[in-house]
């Protein structure tokens, strides 16, 4: 990045003074050497989120911030209804409620290791997974109508999982005010033989070794020690999130304009809180939540009903469920006031402190676990919540490793058969239904994900608690 | 004639032809080749569609968002396309089969077209229409 776009705050913040149309200063969390590599689109971006309506406090980047569109990846922004505040499809993307899904499983590497080879056919086999894949459940729409209002609660009433999953998914597995009627019913139709599938390109399912602890405390309230099994699930809400999206951007194109708001690129089209569209909007996207939540739930079960076959000693449960696309309504103090806003966040994890009345008595001493993704290659994170990002960053950090090099460019570079090669070398044993979309998710054309979940340490988004790597990868 | 080009997250597509038409065409090949090899995919079984939008830009993201559409619902893949463009309507015909991943050297979905980049011109003599995908 241009380090004229940039005034260094401290160590770890850059500001984007206000000017022209801005309302409000840009905010990026970076070290040196991230803000170096960052593109000047994510400053251009951070900046013109900044002019939008009711946007309060900063228009933030986290440090895994790149070129998105309109919003940049791994922006925040918070938006106020009674100042005009907008809502937009483009701030919380197309894969609403993507996130990431972390299990125990009880195991130690001693008792996996032996098995993995199995496990891995296993899962493969079991979870649909790359493109056209479809679920084992068909919906009807009226029943669909049924998962997008009830989230993961609907998933566990149909035997996927059990009560006590739902304390650890964010919002209790769903989340209030969806409304299916602002659905779509293109949008439903593609989820209908959706249901309990991966998806593919960055998706993935993860079996994983607890490799290293920085936190003994909060590690033992979340269950982590050296060691341990896990599994992270990386996905989010399938066709049905995809078609919100497309739909609502549309009519947000005509709703900004309506609304006489003037837009630096399309992607930005946005509709007041307090309007038709922006209403609607909510009803949909939260559906869309709802839909991500049981799509994991059901994942989990599928990964359950592995573990019971196979390694029937096996206790699967949920360490947490969090995801890092979404708009959701939360009170935060602004200028001294208690306000009640909607925070956007577009490739950013929320993570809540200590002592937050909305996380699981487990962990409220200790704050919300920040689940990181990594790559198939490297490590993925498990962070905690701090008290202090709720003045820095309204409680938001970042979401994983972002990407470094284009899919055309990862493609010239390595083949899908070689990349198995070598990371079966280091002991990662990957099943992919694509070579090509492995050779695109090549480790090399990711950033690496250690740097930036250092620097949302030192900045104070969120702690590290522990690093796992991977033992063995579901690709899409 | 059809690119691909590179974005840093995602990927572009850029279709280009002697008329609106052909890009548009060029353009729905381009995308179809982010998802599988379209040259492994036979037009066995045409799907009609029709899209309606008065600006041009914005009806190239209409055209390829049905496309993905169709795509999703009917699990198909498609490497032939008609476009006819009269006015603010576009009337078009897929080619296409149902997915075999395999067979079709499938690779990534593609999660929408979108907004950025988007651009319908004619330069050099030659019409492009392109945009980024999500993956």
């Amino acid at each position: 990045m241009d380090r004229k776009l940039v005034k260094r705050r401290d160590e770890y913040r850059w500001l984007i003074e206000r000017t022209g149309k801005m309302h409000v200063d840009g905010l990026i969390f970076a070290s040196e050497s991230l803000i170096a590599e960052m593109d000047d689109m994510v400053a251009r971006q951070v900046a013109n989120v900044a002019c939008l309506p009711g946007i309060v406090g900063y228009s933030y980047a986290m440090p895994d911030a790149h070129w998105g569109y309109g919003f940049c990846i791994g922006g925040v922004a918070a938006f106020d209804p009674d100042k005009g505040g907008v809502i937009s499809a483009g701030g919380v993307g197309f894969d609403i409620a993507c996130g990431v899904r972390t299990m125990h499983t009880g195991l130690k590497e001693k008792d996996f290791l032996p098995h993995r080879e199995r496990i891995a056919d296993a899962l493969f086999r079991h979870i649909p997974a790359g493109v056209g894949s479809t679920g084992k459940i068909a919906l009807s729409i009226p029943k669909l109508d049924e998962v997008l209002a009830g989230g993961a609660v609907w998933a566990v009433q149909q035997g996927f999982g059990t009560a006590d999953d739902l304390r650890f998914i964010e919002s209790g597995g769903r989340v209030a005010g969806a409304d299916p009627s602002k659905v779509s019913d293109e949008a439903k139709k593609r989820q209908r033989e959706e249901m309990g599938t991966l998806g593919s390109g960055n998706h993935y399912l993860e079996i994983q070794k607890v490799e290293e602890i920085y936190d003994p405390q909060t590690a033992a309230a979340f269950g982590l020690e050296e060691g341990d099994i896990k599994i992270s699930i990386h996905c989010g809400s399938r066709g049905l999130g995809h078609q919100i999206g497309t739909d609502y951007l549309k009519k947000m194109a005509t709703a900004a304009r309506e609304a006489g708001i003037e837009l630096a690129e399309r992607e930005l089209a946005c509709a007041p809180l307090k309007s038709e569209v922006g209403r609607s909007y909510l009803g949909a996207m939260r559906s869309g939540i709802n839909c991500a939540l049981a799509n994991r739930q059901i994942l989990m079960h599928l990964v359950r009903e592995v573990f019971e076959k196979e390694m029937p000693g096996a206790q699967i449960r949920l360490l947490y469920d969090v995801s890092h696309n979404t708009c959701q309504e939360e009170e935060h103090e602004i200028d001294g006031r208690l306000c009640r806003l909607f925070v956007h966040r577009k490739g950013a994890t929320r993570a809540w402190g200590p002592g937050h009345p909305g996380l699981p008595a487990e962990y409220r001493s200790v704050g919300q676990p920040v689940l990181i993704g990594g790559t198939m290659g490297t490590a993925s994170y498990i962070l905690v919540g701090t008290k202090e990002a709720e003045s820095l960053s309204l409680s938001s950090s970042c979401h994983g490793a972002g990407r470094q090099m284009s899919r055309t460019a990862a493609t010239k570079r390595w083949h899908g058969k070689e990349i198995i090669r070598n990371l079966q070398g280091r002991g990662i044993l990957i099943r992919s239904a694509s070579m090509r979309g492995l050779a695109e998710e090549a480790p090399g054309a990711y950033k690496d994900v250690s740097e930036v979940v250092e620097v949302s340490d030192k900045a104070g988004l969120a702690r590290k608690v522990a690093k796992l790597v991977p033992l063995v990868c579901i690709k899409g | 004639m059809w690119e691909h080009f590179a974005h840093q997250a995602d990927i572009g597509i850029r279709g280009i032809g002697a008329t609106l038409e052909e890009a548009f065409a060029e353009a729905a090949y381009a995308l179809m080749a982010v998802m599988c090899n379209p040259q492994k995919v036979r037009p066995l079984e045409p799907v009609s569609v029709s899209v309606q939008m008065d600006d041009r830009e914005l009806l190239l993201a209409e055209w390829l968002n049905q496309i993905l559409y169709e795509a999703d619902t009917r699990k198909m893949f498609f490497s032939r396309f008609e476009v006819k463009i009269s006015g603010d309507t576009l009337s078009g015909v897929l080619w296409g089969e149902r997915m075999d991943p395999v067979r079709h050297e499938a690779a990534v979905e593609a999660k929408a077209a979108t907004y950025q980049m988007l651009k319908v011109a004619f330069e050099d003599g030659r019409w492009i229409a392109q945009c980024v995908v999500d993956v």
